[in-house]
Formats: C-alpha cells, structure tokens, sequence
C-alpha cells in the first residue's frame, strides 16, 4: 500500500485556488500551439474542456464515439446545475455550497477540491448565460431558481426539464467554433480502445471508428479522459445505452488507479420497470419531488386503486421518518427508504415493484396550471411511457442506478497516477464523495472543464516546451494496437452460442443484488465467485457475428461488457473492504438501530484506490486519507 | 402482440438495399419501439443472422440520436414523440411495419437504418454559438432578459438534431433545424452581435446540403420536439435583413 | 461526411448587390416567388374583379377593355400604362417559373433516392405538395388564353369580333369552358397554399395574426376562383349572351 500525493496546495481553503493558480507554471500564449492534447469525450466535461483548451490556443484532438459532439450522455440530466449566487438572499455562500457537498458526500471527499468547486460554480453560470443557456427566468427578467436534491437553499439554476441539454448544446457549440476556427480537429464515430503509456507517461491512444472500422494511432502531450460514468455496469440504469467505462478501464489497466469504485449512486425517482427485458430505466427529475408526496399504502393487500385508498390507510414514509426534509431527503436515503417499504410488500403497481408519487395535494394547492407549468412535459414523458395520467393516478417511482462517485483517480490537478493523463466530468471520483447531491454533476463536468483543467494541464505541459510529441510509430503504439485488433479477432474469430446482451443482463443482475442499494459479505463474496466464472463463459462463448470493417454494435458492445465483468469484480471487492455504510455504500452489517448508515471514520475516512496487476481478481489497495479542517464530521442526520 | 416488420436492409454506404421481413412475436404492449426491435435482434442473433443496425442512445426522447421512418412518418405515428418514446400500445396486434431509414442528401445512409447526419454538426459550426471566451463573461443577472423572450428561445433551444425534419420534408430541406438554432440565438440579447453573420453563414451551409422550404408544415408535425415552423418565417426575415446588412457593412 | 447538394451561395466569393446576392441563395429564390406571387394575386384579382363587368353586357365590358388601353392617358401615351403593367406581369412570370425550376432542381437532388415505402404525410397537404403541377397547368393556361382572348388566334369568333364578343365565343363551346374551369380549380388549389406560404416566405410572422393566414388564404382564393368559374358557367347557361 502508498500513499497517494493528491497535491493539496498549503494554505487556508477559502485562498488554497487562488494562490495555487498564481504558483502554477504557465505556457506562453505563442508556446501553446506547439502542444497537442487529446480529449475523449464530448459531454460536458470534454466539450467544455476542448472548447477551452482550443480557445487558449492548444492544439486539440477531441474524440467521441457518438455520431455528434451533442449525443453525449450529458445531454439527459433533467434538473438543474447548482451554484453558490445567492440570488434570492437566503443564506447561500460558496461555503455552504462546500459544506453542503461535503455533508452530502458523507465526508469522503477531499475538501480542497470540494471548494474550489463551489468558488468556481458562479463563473459557471455567468459563462453558460452569456453563451445563450436559456435559464429559466423570472418575471422580472432575472434569474430563477430552485431547491433540488435535499438542499434547505434555492441555488439550482435549470432550463425546463432540458437543464443537461442546453448546458451540453452551450458547450458543443463553443467546440463548434473552435472547430471552425481550425483549433480543435473533432473525430465522431471514434471509440477510443487504449490509452498508450510511454516512459510511464501518457503519449496517446487508440481508436477504432465505428463506420468504417479503421484502427487509428493519434498521439499528444497530454490526454484528458471525460468519458463519463459506469453505471451501466448494471445492465439496467438511467444512463444511456452506450455509456461504459472502457476509456477509464482500459487506462486503469495500463496503471491509472481506480478509486472507490463501489461509490454508486441511486436515484429514487426512476420509472419501475415494466417487464424483464426492459433495457433502460428512465428517470422523472428529483424536481419532481419538491411538490410530490411520496407514499404507500399501509396494508400490503391493498387493492383499492390510489385514489380510493383513505389517507389513513397511506404511509406517508419519507414525511414520517425525516419530518423536516420528509419528501426532500437526499437521493440515498429516500432510495433505501423506498426499497424497505417495497421488500415489506407495500410496492404498487402490477409488478408491486414502485412507490407512488403523488400530486393530487399540490394540484389542489396550486392548481393544475401552476403544476403544468413547472411538471408538465415530466409528466406527458411519463404518459408516454406508462400510459398513465398523472394528473389524475399518482406516478409510480423506483430507484435505479444513476451515477457513479467512482472513478479514475486524480489529484488536485486532475491528473491521475499515469503523468500526462487528465481525468475530468464523471470520470474521475473527485468531489462528490460516497453520494452526489442532485444537481452537482452538471457543476462538477463544467467545473473541470471550464475552469480547472485549463489550468493545471498547463502546469503538466510547461516543462515540456520543446520536447515533441511521442511518434506513431513508436513500438507502444504499435503494441497497444496489436492489443485491439487481436481482441477483435478474437470475438469475431469463437463460434459463440449466446448474445452480448445476455451477458450483459447477467452481469447487471449479479451486480444488482450483490452490490445495489444494500450490500452485506455474504452477497459480495457471492458475486465476487459469480462474476469471474460467467465471465470465463463470456470469454469464450459470446457470440458476435458480422465484420470488423463496418458499423457492428456487437462487436462495440462486446468489449464494454467484457471491461465491465472487470470492474464489476472491482467493485464489489471495493464494497467488501470497506467496512462501514457511508452515502451509497450500504452494508447492512454497519447500521444504527433505526436503520441509518453507519459511517467508520476512525478505519474508513479514505479514499480507496486500486492498481490493476494484471489478474483481475488480485488487484492492490492503496489508501489517500482524508484530512478535514473546515467541517466538523457528525452523523447525517436528516430527521 | 405480434407483428410483421419490412425492415430496410443495406450492407454499407455504397451497398444496394432492400427490404426484408421479420417477424416480432410475443411483444408486450407497455415496451418501447426500440426494446421490440432489441427483442427482433436477440432472436436474429440466435439464428446465425447479424443484428439490424438502428440509431439510439438516451432513449429518452433527448439525445437525438434515433430515428426510424415508421409506415411513411418520421419517428412514426404518435405525434411530438422520439422513436424510442415510441411505445408498442401505439400498434395493434397484426400489424405491418414498414422501417426505412431517414432519406436526404445531407444524410447518406451507412448501413442499415443508421445515416449520417454531420451536416447538422457543420450547419451549427458556421454560427450557432456566441462568441464568448471561457471566463470572460459578466455576471449573469447583469442583462435582464423578459420571461417570454427566455421561453421563446427554449422553445426553440428544445431541439434535439435528430433530424426528422429533414427526413419527414417533402423536399428534403433543413429548414427546421436551422432556424430552431438561429432563433435560439438571435431572440437573446446575447446572440444579438452575431445575429446577422450567423443567419447568413448558418443558412448558406445549409443550402449546401439541404433542399429548400415549400412551407409544406411536414417538419412540424414530425418534429418530437413540437418546434414551430414559426421559427423558419423569422429565418427568412432575418437572412433578408442580413443580406442587407452584411453587404453594407462589407 | 454527409453529401452536398449544392456549393452553396457561400461559395462565391465575390460580393455582388444586395439582391444578386440574396438571389443566390434558396431563401432570396423564395422572397421571388413570394413577391412576384403577390404580383400575380393583385393582377388576378383585378382581372377578377374587372370580368365582373360581363354581367353588365356588351358595351360596358367592351368600354372597360377600352379603358384599360386609356390609363394615364393622356398623361403617357395610349396602352403604355398597360404595357407597363404587361411588362411587370411578364418579368413576375419569368422570375415565379425560374425561380420555380431552380428550387425544384435543388429539391430534386436534396432526395434523389426516394423512400421505398409509402409516405404518409400529416399535414403537407395536396395543395402543398402539388404547387409544380398546378403552377404548370396555369402556365399553360395562359399561353391558350392569350391566344384565344387576347391575341384571338385560336378563339372560335370571327376576326375583329369585340372582347366581349370572344368571351362570349369562347366559353359557349362546352370543351373551352371545361379547360377554363380546370384550369381555374388548379389556380385555385395552387393559391390555396401560395397565399398561405408567403407569410412564412416573406417572413411575416406575428403569434397573435398567424391563425389569420389560412382564413385569407381560403377567403382571397374562393373570391378570385368562384368569381372566375362563374364567367363560363353564366354563359353555358345563358346568364350571359
Ligand atoms: C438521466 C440522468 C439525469 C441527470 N440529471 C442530472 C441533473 O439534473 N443534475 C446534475 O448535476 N447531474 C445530473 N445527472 C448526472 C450528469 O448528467 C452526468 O454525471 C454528467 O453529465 C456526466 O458528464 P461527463 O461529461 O462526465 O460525461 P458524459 O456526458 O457521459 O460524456 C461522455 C463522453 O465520452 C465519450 N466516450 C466515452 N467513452 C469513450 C470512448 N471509449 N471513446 C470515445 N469516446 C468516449 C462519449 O461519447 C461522450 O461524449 C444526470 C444523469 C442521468 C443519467
Ligand atoms: C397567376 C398565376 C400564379 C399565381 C397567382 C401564383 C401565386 C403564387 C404564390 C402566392 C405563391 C407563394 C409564394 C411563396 O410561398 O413564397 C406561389 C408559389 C409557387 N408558384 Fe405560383 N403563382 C402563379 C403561377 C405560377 C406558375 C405559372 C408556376 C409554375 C410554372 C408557379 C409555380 C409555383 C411554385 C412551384 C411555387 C412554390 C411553392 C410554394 O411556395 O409552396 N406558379 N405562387
Ligand atoms: C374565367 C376567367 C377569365 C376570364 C373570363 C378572362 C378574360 C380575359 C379577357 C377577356 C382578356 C382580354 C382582355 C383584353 O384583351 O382587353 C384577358 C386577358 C388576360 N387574362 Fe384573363 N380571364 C380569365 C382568367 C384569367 C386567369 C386565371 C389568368 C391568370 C392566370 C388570366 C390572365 C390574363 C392575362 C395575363 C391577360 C392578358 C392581359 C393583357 O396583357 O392584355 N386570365 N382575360
Ligand atoms: S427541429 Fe425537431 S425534427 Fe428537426 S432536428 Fe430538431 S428536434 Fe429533430
Ligand atoms: S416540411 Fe419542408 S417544406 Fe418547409 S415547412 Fe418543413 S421544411
Ligand atoms: S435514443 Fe435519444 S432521442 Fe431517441
């Protein structure tokens, strides 16, 4: 085990970003077009960070598998995007931002970070409004706001039900004029399938386009990961189909950490499934729940439909436990709170696998109008999919997987442990600890790639004036192609019986029940036996048919699955390690007596990282402890 | 339910298509368009046969990323709803279903019912943005915009570029999303400093690649997104008006 | 990369006047149709309007005839205000069908691989979809009716009949006044969009007055139309003689 040196800058937290920015080397503005840079991914992270690092006048390589830089998962989130602007005067500040996240976080993230991420979340705002982000606002033409995700503050900033789209679509098109203005090359269609490591520092990658099948070596002085999240790790989550992690995996098996990877997140208000070959859970926005009463009925019988059911016979469980947050309290509390009331029997709907939703009480106090107006395309979306009126029958909810705090390791510079590789958005684990509040991912991407990785990347490139980028040609790069394509024949070359997919259902139910909302040793060692065995069937019995030189989605799924039997074995190894309950991590051997999480700081106040070793099921441990001066830990408590 | 499905297939870009029938069987009425034909894929898959390549993503009506003509319509029958938002209680138990791929120049089919839709990205790098540097922007309450001029430009924000539009006109054209984009911007105070050089650019990609309005209204209606053709009448006026500016300023 | 259909109006470089340029592009073509469409709207409908007088007889419809050949005389010389306005209705006519085929052409090549299975269509209406086709039939509509009412080449009266006297002529052979009426349903059907599309043309576009546009549309095309189907219908009925 190392210590890991996550390059905390000295000094009091509120100047630690500051300071650090006038310590950091800088590239001259004549100099910087003699880098390169390498970005994968085009959600908000990448997008914002090529448009940036473009602007500065770097010379940038963005890559994205989609068709279009604004097909990024980003573009789904539905809520908001919070900052510190105090807008509506009630007691916000870019530290209780901090401390809020931190809280939320349940005190496993790095306060340095946390902060500068609240110091920079207002410059977030400013730039998205001046690029056109249509906010939602007021009627006196300023700036409207909402509470979101258990925060006591207004400071969610949101664009209808489309906040994730119009923040992506301000940051697409800021790439898009660095694209025209030749500053930044974009290459769509391309899945980047290894990261090349030479000298121990990142030189570059391999990518495959997904058209026409060509293997590409594209090199650079640095290389920035902003390919989002692994929840669908689990087969079925909110994220979209083709969210995966195997830029991050693939990086961490050439020696970037991998740090708390069991740190997911689930969201409470997703639509239940409606039958077992479902493939994608979607989610109503958690704004749903500032005006929605969440219940179930008392007797596990009931047959009454919900309009019938007398409010005597109605266990109002969130306003019950948690009177003041009561509909409101964080994503994993209510998403536990939900999974004891439907494993006691009290589900709703045909396959009693969701809670209601319900919004008869604000219908009645502000009228059908008002809730139109705020909910109203939320509901025809779920009108759509369940063919239910929520107007009139309450909505039925579920939780599912969402997000994950998880991810590549990096220190304050968003470098992780390869020098040279950068992680930013989703795909690192930096600032949300083990639970992101609602509406931070958002803040977090553009955080990171607006405002922090411009800078500190130049930190990395400085010292390198003059020295050229790793050739092409070189025999790394010859060798992690050789991995590629070799991996290629060989899914297309086995006579396989079963579909990608299969697996991949397989995958997700194992990690559902072992390593999901609740988690305890026995169900971890369970799937830590499961998983690697129906992986060694998946290596040889998967079954992709068609070519390598063409579009071939089996042939793009084969490989994320196949990173995500990997990580999946890393995750619930991180789950068992971690001795304690703590936001989305819920070992049901540490809890209180009413049920609450029960956090270890004294043992667990750490970050977890792990280093791939080459055998997927031995991998090493290292710890960064977790130092905080500015906020005291106690218990959440959210009664 | 069960239905018969005339699917288009072709091997590749420069590959003759054609249709060929499947049948989805035992589907259920509550799962969407896209698990129905993840369902006809599982069981083409088992056979030996290579999947049928279709666009998706999100699957949540946002990314833009499906398409399917459906029977003749673009994003099929239900109105202002994304092939994936499509579900089957749509159809009746029988039914035939006729899928095509989007059809435009500006979009070459690649395989299958995937196109290729990069002119949109080339429509929006002539000049649908603002010009702002990272950082350099003031506060944001500083320019008070009215309520209505915010929503006016959500609504046409709203697009998602999965290019119905082109695929449902008549003539081929871009129109919808094209102006959607321009009166995004060019309603907002913000966007009024480029207003004219990005009508101008922004239209004059798209007549690269596009077919020109004959005010058909077909693009409304297959619009998953509802925007309003409202929207193409303020381009016109504004490409007018450009016209005329640019060349005076030129 | 997705396939080009044209090089654009972006791609000439040099920059000619305000309208060679905006002509260059499918939205200037467009502003042509819809101008020179409003031409041809006010001309028919004074046309109209003006054969109304064949309900009062000969020698009224003959003076009005007569009149139009007099305007501004003796200001300018005689028929010239006419020819003026012949000139005007010619250049419009020119402008409407190039602009016309030139838009069509590029619509053409924006699909040149058809969909291969049926289209449905849920708001672009025949009208809509027919405007090339009714555009033509009146086209050549007018071609036989300048032959037949103007020039008399072909009108069944003998030579130096009067105006009135070859309407008359003209529409009591029942095949004559069939082709009238065909021809005028066309027009009809091709004012019903044309009307309706130049708002979205010219971009004239207000929320509260767009709900407006169809009622004209219908209104102008029923009163230009019924007034004109009425003329061969009198005189096959014997309103007229
Ligand atoms: C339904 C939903 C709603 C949400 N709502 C909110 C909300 O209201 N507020 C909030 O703050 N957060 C919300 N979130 C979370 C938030 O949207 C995400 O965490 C965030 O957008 C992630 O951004 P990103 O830039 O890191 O990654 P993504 O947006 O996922 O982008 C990843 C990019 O990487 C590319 N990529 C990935 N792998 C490769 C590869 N191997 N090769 C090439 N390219 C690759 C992809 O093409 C894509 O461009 C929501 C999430 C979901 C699922
Ligand atoms: C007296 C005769 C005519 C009248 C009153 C007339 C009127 C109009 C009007 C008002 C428009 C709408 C313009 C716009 O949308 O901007 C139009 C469009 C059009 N006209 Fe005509 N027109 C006439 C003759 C013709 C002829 C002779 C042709 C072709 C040969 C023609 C072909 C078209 C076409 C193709 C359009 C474009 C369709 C559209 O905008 O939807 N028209 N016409
Ligand atoms: C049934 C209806 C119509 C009748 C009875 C009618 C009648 C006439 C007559 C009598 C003339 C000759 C006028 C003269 O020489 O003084 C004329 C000329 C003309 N008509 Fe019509 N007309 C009809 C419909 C139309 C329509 C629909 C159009 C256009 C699309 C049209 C276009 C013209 C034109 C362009 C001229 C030549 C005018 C000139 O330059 O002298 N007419 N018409
Ligand atoms: S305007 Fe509508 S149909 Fe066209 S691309 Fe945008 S969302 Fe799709
Ligand atoms: S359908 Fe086509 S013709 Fe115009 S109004 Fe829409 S672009
Ligand atoms: S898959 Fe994203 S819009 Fe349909």
């Amino acid at each position: 085990m190392t210590v890991l040196d996550s390059r905390i800058p000295d000094g009091p937290l509120e100047t630690k970003w500051e300071d650090h920015k006038f310590s950091m080397k800088l590239v001259n503005p004549n100099n910087k077009r003699k880098f390169d840079i390498i970005i994968v991914g085009t959600g908000l992270a990448g997008a914002s960070a090529a448009a940036t690092l473009g602007e500065l006048g770097y010379r940038v390589k963005v890559f994205t598998f989609h068709d279009s830089a604004r097909r990024a998962h980003s573009i789904a989130a539905q809520g908001g995007i919070n900052a510190a602007k105090n807008y509506h005067g009630d007691g916000d500040s870019v530290f209780r931002l901090f401390y809020d996240t931190v809280k939320g976080g349940d005190y496993r993230s790095r306060e340095a970070n946390v902060y500068r991420l609240a110091e920079v979340s207002n410059n977030i705002i400013d730039q998205c409004v001046a690029q056109g982000v249509p906010f939602a606002r007021e009627y006196g033409g300023l700036l409207d706001n909402r509470s979101f995700g258990g925060a006591q503050v207004s400071r969610t900033f949101y664009a209808r039900g489309q906040t994730g789209q119009q923040l992506l679509l301000g940051a697409y098109q800021a790439l898009s004029r660095q694209v025209k203005a030749g500053t930044v090359e974009l290459v769509t269609n391309a899945e980047m399938l290894e990261l090349v490591v030479v000298d121990g520092k990142a030189a570059g990658i391999i990518t495959r386009d997904l058209v026409t099948g060509r293997i590409e070596r594209h090199s650079a002085h640095a290389t920035v990961l902003g390919t989002g999240g692994y929840s669908n790790a689990y087969y079925l989550s909110t994220n979209a189909m083709t969210c995966n992690v195997t830029a991050a995996w693939r990086a961490h098996r050439k020696g970037a950490y991998f740090a708390n990877p069991s740190f997911t997140q689930i969201h409470p208000t997703a639509i239940p499934s409606s039958d077992e070959f479902q493939s994608k859970l979607t989610l109503m926005s958690e704004s749903l729940r500032n005006d929605g009463r969440i219940w179930v009925p008392n007797d596990p019988d009931e047959s009454r439909a919900p309009g019938d059911i007398p409010e005597s016979d109605r266990d109002y469980y969130l306003e019950r436990k948690y009177p003041s947050f009561g509909n409101l309290a964080p994503r994993d509390i209510s998403s536990r709170a939900a999974k004891v009331v439907v494993d006691e029997g009290k589900g709703v709907g045909p396959l009693k696998n969701g809670v209601y939703l319900d919004f008869a009480d604000a219908i009645q106090r502000l009228g059908k109008d008002a809730v139109a107006d705020k909910y109203g395309n939320l509901f025809e979306m779920y009108e759509r999919i369940t063919g239910e009126n929520p107007y009139e029958v309450p909505m039925r909810i579920y939780p599912a997987l969402h997000y994950t705090m998880g991810g590549l390791w990096v220190d304050y510079h968003l470098q992780t442990t390869i020098p040279g590789l950068f992680a930013i958005g989703e795909a690192n684990f930096s600032d949300h600890g083990a639970n992101r509040l609602g509406a931070s991912a958002l803040m977090q991407g553009l955080a990171d790639g607006y405002f922090v990785l411009p800078y500190t990347i130049g930190d990395y490139l400085a010292p390198m004036l003059g020295q050229s980028k790793v050739d092409t040609s070189a025999s790394e790069f010859a060798e992690a192609e050789a991995a590629v394509t070799g991996q290629i024949d060989k899914w297309l070359g086995q006579k396989g019986t079963r579909s990608v997919d299969w697996y991949h259902r397989e995958l997700g139910k194992i990690m559902w029940d072992y390593c999901g909302m609740e988690r305890t040793q026995q169900g971890l060692e369970k799937a830590l036996s499961e998983i690697p065995a129906l992986k060694e069937e998946f290596d040889t019995n998967v079954r992709v048919l068609g070519s390598a030189d063409t579009i071939n989605s089996s042939l793009e799924k084969v490989g994320r699955v196949a990173d995500f039997f990997e990580l999946g074995e890393l995750m619930c190894r991180d789950a068992l390690v971690r001795e304690e309950s703590c936001g989305g991590h819920f070992r049901a051997e540490h809890q209180t007596e009413d049920g609450e999480a029960l956090r270890d700081d004294d043992n667990f106040a750490h970050v977890t990282a792990w280093e791939w070793t080459g055998d997927a099921s031995n991998p090493n441990e290292h710890r960064e402890q977790l130092e905080f001066d500015a906020v005291q830990l106690s218990t959440r408590s959210y009664k | 339910m069960n239905l018969t499905l005339r699917v288009w297939r072709q091997a590749g870009p420069d590959a003759p298509g054609r249709f060929e029938t499947y049948q989805a069987a035992d589907i259920s009425p509550d799962s969407s368009f896209l698990e129905m034909l993840d369902l006809v894929n599982e069981g083409l898959i088992e056979q030996g046969e290579e999947p049928i390549e279709f666009m998706h993503d999100c699957r949540e009506g946002i990314c833009g990323t499906c398409g399917i003509m459906i029977n003749g319509q673009a994003h099929g029958p239900a109105s202002q709803t994304a092939t994936c938002q499509l579900h089957m209680r749509t159809f009746s138990d029988g039914d035939e279903l006729v899928l095509e791929p989007w059809r435009a120049s500006g979009f070459p089919v690649l395989k299958d019912l995937v196109v290729d839709r990069s002119a949109f990205d080339h429509i929006v790098e002539a000049g649908g943005y603002v010009t702002v540097d990272t950082g350099s922007a003031p506060d944001a309450n500083l320019i008070p915009i009215p309520k209505d001029t915010a929503d006016l430009a959500m609504d046409a924000a709203a697009c998602i570029g999965c290019g119905a539009c082109v695929a449902a006109c008549p003539n081929g054209a871009a129109q919808l999303f094209t102006s959607a984009k321009i009166a995004h911007l060019n309603s907002l105070p913000q966007g009024q400093a480029e207003r004219y050089q990005r009508t101008e650019s922004m239209v004059d990609v798209m007549e690269e690649y596009f077919g020109s309005c004959t005010n058909m209204g077909e693009c409304e209606a297959a619009c998953p997104k509802g925007i309003s053709i409202d929207f193409i009448a303020m381009m016109n006026k504004d490409y007018r008006k450009a016209k005329f500016q640019n060349r005076r300023s030129a | 990369m997705a396939t080009k259909v044209s090089d654009g109006p972006g791609a000439a470089t040099r920059r000619a006047p305000f309208v060679v340029e905006l002509y260059r592009s499918a939205l200037g073509k467009k502003y042509v149709m819809a101008i020179t469409g409003i031409v041809f709207m006010g001309y028919v409908l004074a046309h109209m309007l003006g054969n109304l007088k064949l309900y009062q007889g000969a020698e009224e419809f003959n003076e009005y005839a007569e009149f139009l050949r007099q305007l501004l005389y003796p200001i300018l010389p005689e028929s010239a205000t006419l020819n003026i306005l012949r000139l005007v209705l010619l250049l419009s006519l020119v402008g409407h069908v190039v602009a016309a085929a030139q838009l069509t052409a590029m619509n053409r090549k924006a699909r040149p691989e058809r969909y291969q299975g049926k289209r449905d269509y849920v708001v672009a209406d025949f009208a809509a979809r027919t405007m090339r086709w009714t555009g033509v039939i009146v086209l050549l509509f007018l071609v036989y009716h300048l032959a037949d009412l103007t020039w008399g080449w072909v009108n069944p009266a003998p030579e130096g009949a009067s105006v009135y006297d070859k309407v008359i002529a003209s529409f009591s052979v029942p095949a004559i006044s069939a082709f009238y009426l065909a021809a005028n349903l066309a027009l009809g059907v091709h004012l019903y969009h044309g009307v309706w599309s130049l708002f979205q043309s010219m971009g004239w576009n207000n929320r509260r007055f767009n709900h407006w546009r169809r009622t004209l549309a219908i209104g102008f095309t029923v009163v230009v139309v019924g007034g004109n189907l009425s003329f061969p219908i009198a005189v096959l009925t014997g309103i007229i003689d």
